[in-house]
This record gives C-alpha cells, sequence and structure tokens, in this order.
C-alpha cells in the first residue's frame, strides 16, 4: 500500500559502493550534483510545530488552567527544503533549538511533519515501513540504546536478531567495526563499565552493523575529548567512503563539520539560512580578515593599520575589513620592518557565530 | 519465522543476562511474588477454621491448595510492562525502539520469559516448602493437568497483551502511576487473587467473568484444581482464545493510535 509513492525513487535503494577510495574523499557539493543521480533525500518546505500548554505561575492560573488550558503553537521547523545526493557528507548546523533534531527526527520516522514533504530513499519516514528502517539509522550522542548491564558484543547480536543480518554479513561487517574503531578489548566488559568515549564507539558500532546507506547523526562526538573526536570523525568519514553512505551530521564542534562536511546546511528559528559549500559560507559571512605580522621589533604601534587582537614578542595580530585587507597589507610591508606576514579567514567558530548572529537579527 | 524465533533466543539471552547481574534484587523481588500469596492463603486459611467448615466451596486444605497454585500461575502470567512503559516514555529511550523494523511487544515478551526461565527454580522450591507447611489437598488428573497446559499458555498471552495496551497509556498523560494503581486492583479483585471468585458475592463474580482478569489467573488456578465441571472448562478455554483475539486487535489499534500521537507531539 505504502509502496506507490515510493515507485520513482526505487533505483537509489541501492547506492553505488564506492569501495577502495581513500579517506581524502569527499563527496561533490550538491550544486555541482550531476541530473543522473536521484536524491537519497528530498525536503520540501518541510515544518513542524508543537503545541504546547501555557500557564502562568500561581494558584489562582493553576485553578483556571483545570478548566480552560490555553496552548501555543511553537514552530520547531518552519518551512525548510533541501536535497542530499547519495554517498553526500553534509553537516547540519544551527544554534540550540534551532530545528536540526526535530528535522533528524522526521528523516529517521520519529516524527510526523506538520506539513511538507519528506522522502528518504524513495520512502516516507513516518510510514516507518521495515524496507525504510533496515537501510537508515540515528545516532543520539546522548542517548544510549547498549544495554546497560551487559557487554556491548551482546547487544550487537541481539541487533543481529532484530535486524535479521545474515551470519556471514554480520560476521564481516562486526570484524570491520572492531579493526575501524579498535573495540577489540571493549566487546566482552559490560556497557556500563566503559568511559564515554568507549561507549559511543560501541553505540557507533551497533548502529552501524546492519550497514544503513543513509546515517543520521546527531552530536556524535559530544563530551569526547579531542583524540575521540577525531577517531570517530575518520571513522564516519571511512565508513561513507567505503560503503557510499550519505550522512547528515549535527555537531556543536566545528572541527566535526570542517573536517568531514564539504556541504554545510545552517538553520535558525527552524528556518534555512544557508545551504552550500563550506568555503562559500566563511565567504559569505565573513567581513573580516586575520592579518599576522612578524616584525623585527615590536616598537611600531600597529593600530593605525586595523584593529589590534594581540600583540607579543613582536608578532601583532589584526583584524581588517575583507576589502581592506590588499590595501593594508601592501602599507604593512611598504612602511615596517616585516619578517614574515599571513592573511587568514577567522576562526570557523567566529564565522558560525555571525551567521547566527545575522539569523537572529 | 525463523527471524523471529533467533530474535526470542537472542532476547530471552540478554535478558537473563541482565537479570543475573543483580542477584539480590531478584531474590528481594521473588520474596515478594511469594510473601503476596502467602498473605491471602494464611488470611483465607484461619477464616475457614474459625467458621469450622468452608468458605464458598473452600476448605482450609482448599485454600491452601489454590493459593500455591495461585502463586505458581501468578509468576507465570504476571509482567511489569507498564511501570516500564512509564520510564521508557520518561526517559525517552522509547525512540531507539521505534527505529527497529519490528514490532517492540515480541522484545518484552521475550524479556517476562526469560524472567520466567530465571524464577521458576525458585518458586517451585517456594511452592513445595509451603506444601509440606500447610498440607493442601490437591485433586490431580492427568485430564484436568491437560488441559491446564493451553489454559496457562492462553492467561499468559491474554494477561500480557491486555497490560501492554494499558501501558500505552504511557502515551497520553505523564501520571501513568494512577492508571496502573486502577488495573492493579481491578486484577487482584476480579482475577481472584485476593479470594477465589465462588467467595464473591454473585453479582460480583458475574463482573469477573466479564472482564478478561478471571481468564488470565483464576480460571487455570481452578481448573488445575479440578474445581470444573468439562463443560467450564471448554467454555473457559474458548473465553481465552476470545479474549486473545480481541487483545490482539486491541493491542494493534492502540499502538497505532499511540505511536501517532508520540510522533505528533515530540518523540
Amino acid at each position: 500500500m505504502a509502496h506507490d509513492a515510493s515507485e520513482p525513487f526505487k533505483d537509489t535503494r541501492q547506492v553505488p559502493r564506492r569501495q577502495g577510495r581513500s579517506l581524502q574523499f569527499r563527496p561533490r557539493p550538491h550544486y555541482t550534483k550531476a541530473v543522473e543521480t536521484t536524491p537519497v533525500i528530498q525536503v520540501r518546505d518541510l515544518k513542524k510545530t508543537y503545541v504546547v500548554t501555557e500557564r502562568e505561575p500561581g494558584l489562582r492560573a493553576a485553578l483556571s488552567s483545570l478548566v480552560h488550558r490555553r496552548k501555543s503553537h511553537v514552530p520547531a521547523v518552519d518551512g525548510i527544503s533541501f536535497e542530499l545526493a547519495p554517498g553526500e557528507i553534509v553537516g547540519f548546523l544551527g544554534p540550540n533549538g534551532a530545528g536540526k533534531t526535530t528535522t533528524l527526527k522526521m528523516l529517521s520516522g520519529l516524527l510526523h511533519p506538520t506539513s511538507g514533504q519528506v522522502q528518504v530513499l524513495g520512502f516516507t519516514p513516518s510510514r516507518r515501513e521495515r524496507a525504510f528502517l533496515r537501510q537508515i539509522t540515528l545516532v543520539m550522542g546522548q542517548r544510549n540504546q547498549l544495554v546497560w548491564d551487559i557487554p556491548a558484543a551482546d547487544t550487537f547480536e541481539l541487533d543481529r536478531a532484530i535486524y535479521r543480518i545474515p551470519a556471514a554479513d554480520y560476521r564481516k561487517t562486526l570484524d570491520e567495526l572492531v579493526a575501524l574503531l579498535e573495540l577489540g578489548p571493549l566487546l566482552g566488559k559490560p556497557v556500563r563499565n566503559l568511559s564515554l568515549g568507549e561507549r559511543m564507539k560501541c553505540e557507533i558500532a551497533a548502529s552501524l552493523l546492519h550497514r544503513p546507506t543513509v546515517v543520521f547523526l546527531d552530536e556524535p562526538t559530544i563530551g569526547l575529548d579531542v583524540t575521540m573526536q577525531r577517531r570517530i570523525r575518520d571513522f564516519i568519514a571511512e565508513y561513507s567512503c567505503r560503503h557510499g553512505a550519505t550522512v547528515l551530521l549535527t555537531s556543536h564542534y566545528m572541527a566535526d563539520v570542517e573536517a568531514l562536511a564539504k556541504r554545510v546546511i545552517v538553520i535558525h528559528h527552524g528556518q534555512l539560512l544557508f545551504d552550500g559549500d563550506l568555503a562559500a559560507l566563511v565567504q559569505r559571512f565573513t567581513a573580516h580578515k586575520t592579518i599576522v605580522v612578524q616584525l623585527k621589533d615590536c616598537a611600531a604601534d600597529m593600530g593605525s593599520y586595523g584593529e589590534v587582537v594581540s600583540c607579543e614578542d613582536g608578532r601583532s595580530t589584526l583584524r581588517v575589513p575583507k576589502a581592506e585587507t590588499a590595501r593594508v597589507t601592501g602599507r604593512i610591508l611598504a612602511d615596517l620592518p616585516v619578517i614574515d606576514l599571513t592573511v587568514e579567514d577567522p576562526p570557523i567558530e567566529e564565522v558560525i557565530e555571525q551567521v547566527f548572529a545575522r539569523g537572529a537579527a | 519465522m525463523t527471524g523471529l524465533a533467533d530474535l526470542y533466543l537472542q532476547q530471552l539471552k540478554t535478558g537473563i543476562a541482565t537479570m543475573l547481574q543483580y542477584r539480590a534484587s531478584l531474590v528481594i523481588w521473588l520474596i515478594g511474588n511469594v510473601l503476596e500469596p502467602l498473605i491471602y492463603l494464611v488470611v483465607w486459611t484461619t477464616v475457614s477454621r474459625s467458621t469450622s467448615g468452608t468458605v464458598g466451596g473452600y476448605g482450609t486444605r482448599d485454600f491452601a491448595a489454590y493459593y500455591i497454585v495461585l502463586m505458581l500461575v501468578n509468576q507465570m502470567t504476571f509482567s511489569w510492562v507498564m511501570y516500564e512503559f512509564d520510564y521508557r516514555i520518561r526517559e525517552g529511550t522509547f525512540s531507539a525502539d521505534l527505529l527497529h523494523p519490528i514490532h517492540p511487544i515480541h522484545a518484552d515478551i521475550a524479556e517476562n520469559l526469560s524472567s520466567k526461565a530465571v524464577s521458576l527454580p525458585f518458586m517451585i522450591a517456594a511452592a513445595a516448602g509451603l506444601t509440606l507447611l500447610f498440607h493442601p489437598a490437591f485433586n490431580f488428573s492427568w485430564a484436568a493437568a491437560a488441559a491446564f497446559v493451553p489454559a496457562l499458555v492462553l492467561a499468559f498471552l491474554v494477561r500480557f497483551l491486555v497490560d501492554w495496551t494499558v501501558a500505552l497509556a504511557a502515551f497520553w498523560t505523564t501520571r501513568v502511576t494512577a492508571i496502573n494503581q486502577i488495573h492493579y486492583m481491578a486484577v487482584l479483585f476480579f482475577s481472584g487473587q485476593i479470594a477465589p471468585l465462588t467467595v464473591l458475592p454473585r453479582p460480583l463474580q458475574i463482573v469477573a467473568n466479564i472482564l478478561p482478569f478471571r481468564w488470565t489467573v483464576g480460571f487455570p488456578v481452578e481448573l488445575l484444581l479440578g474445581r470444573l465441571t468439562a463443560a467450564q472448562i471448554g467454555t473457559g478455554l474458548a473465553i481465552q482464545a476470545a479474549w486473545l483475539l480481541a487483545g490482539t486487535l486491541l493491542v494493534k489499534y492502540a499502538w497505532r493510535v499511540s505511536v501517532k500521537r508520540y510522533s505528533a507531539v515530540g518523540a
């Protein structure tokens, strides 16, 4: 019954494998996406409005709320549209409460959209068809699905049975995951005895045992140290590359996004602010550049060239408007005894902050 | 089908492994399951002794037999899925279950069966101990024992489906404890736990026959004790089968509606 709508997209369910590529493989950004590939994820004018009951503080309000509850409609996702091509890794950014998790939940079938269309692998997620659920996964960094009291290996066996993974495939995938994530010594320990990072590695392995072709990651590296973040990041890239998986990832760590996603989608207050190349985002939203100058001595007054961010041991960091960069650089080189000079884009965190600030305005 | 059997097997293993992690709480919990029927047993044997005869067709040793069998039947059909659901919804762990390509009731049934596998030896030992203490009057017959097996399986399934439907209330309200309490009282009263149903006034017996609870506990107990005629046994099994059908449809419908609501208000 539910298959009618999915018919036109049927061919996308077998996503081409990209085996043997290196870790450096980066998916093509969406705007160069060839016409021949049907999108794996299609979102059109998607909206989700939560109805919440409100109440003033105090006893009188408490009593009156017994009779009449005032309800308000909170738009969590307010008409966003985008598409993801097979094998793409896309960073999904936005401040807390922007609607990222709500969107991921709609894409994975946990939430019914209030309006708009969602198609993932040709399925309508909210119907939660088994063929659909077998091909996707949603990893939430703050939730755990491993059984707490028993070793992770036992939960893996349970997942094998739940997803009906053939024994040979299961062994092969498990061996691969154990090798990539270095799970060997962790498998036999009860989950409650694992550290946060160890547990997260096991969580991710459990979510990928059935080899999903679409992977939703909601803050997969939250609370982890830098080494573990990088380990997981590398693994996600490797997984997507090996299995041609499409990945939509949210993270508060820009390093995750920079390392994994060439393309980013930025939402704020449930609306789409930006969808495109990460480099283009930096271009569009940075009004400033950073010039770092190393001088023979620190005597010179750098204040006349731009805003001095720091100055020590003859090394000055200046912030200048983007349009002024060339002129200021020329002046510094002409005027001062320069040993070294570099021009940099501001850190990506700063750019994102500006994007959000602008979105809020 | 082999896939489902495999799932049950894995879930059983996981359930047993989990349960054995907490041996102390398991023992305390089992002691509770013995104490409750023991209290009713003591009360009713005392009542029948003081009236120096029978109450509702039960003599002192009949009450002992009734409650020892009831303890075992209750253990075999009991579930705590309402409390489990309440936790799942409040803690938000339910989303992970919803992402699995399988109906979550299977995992719950298998988990429940694993707890029975672990607790059964303990409960049989407890029953043997109580038998030595209270000298129950058992009228064992092979015919009754043979009919008891399907009656017990049906009782378990019906009770589980009813419990599971009640548990779905957790999707609709955050005050599930109140609903669970009402349900618990209804089970206590109408399943034959607080007293054998023949002891109750006639109007209440009629109500008990209409509600599902008698068919999940009292009926198999009375059957095994040889208190029912062949006709009563046949009717009882038919009523159980009807409840099984009704329960399955109820679960299907309630599940669909509840998940719809869950995914509308926020998972």
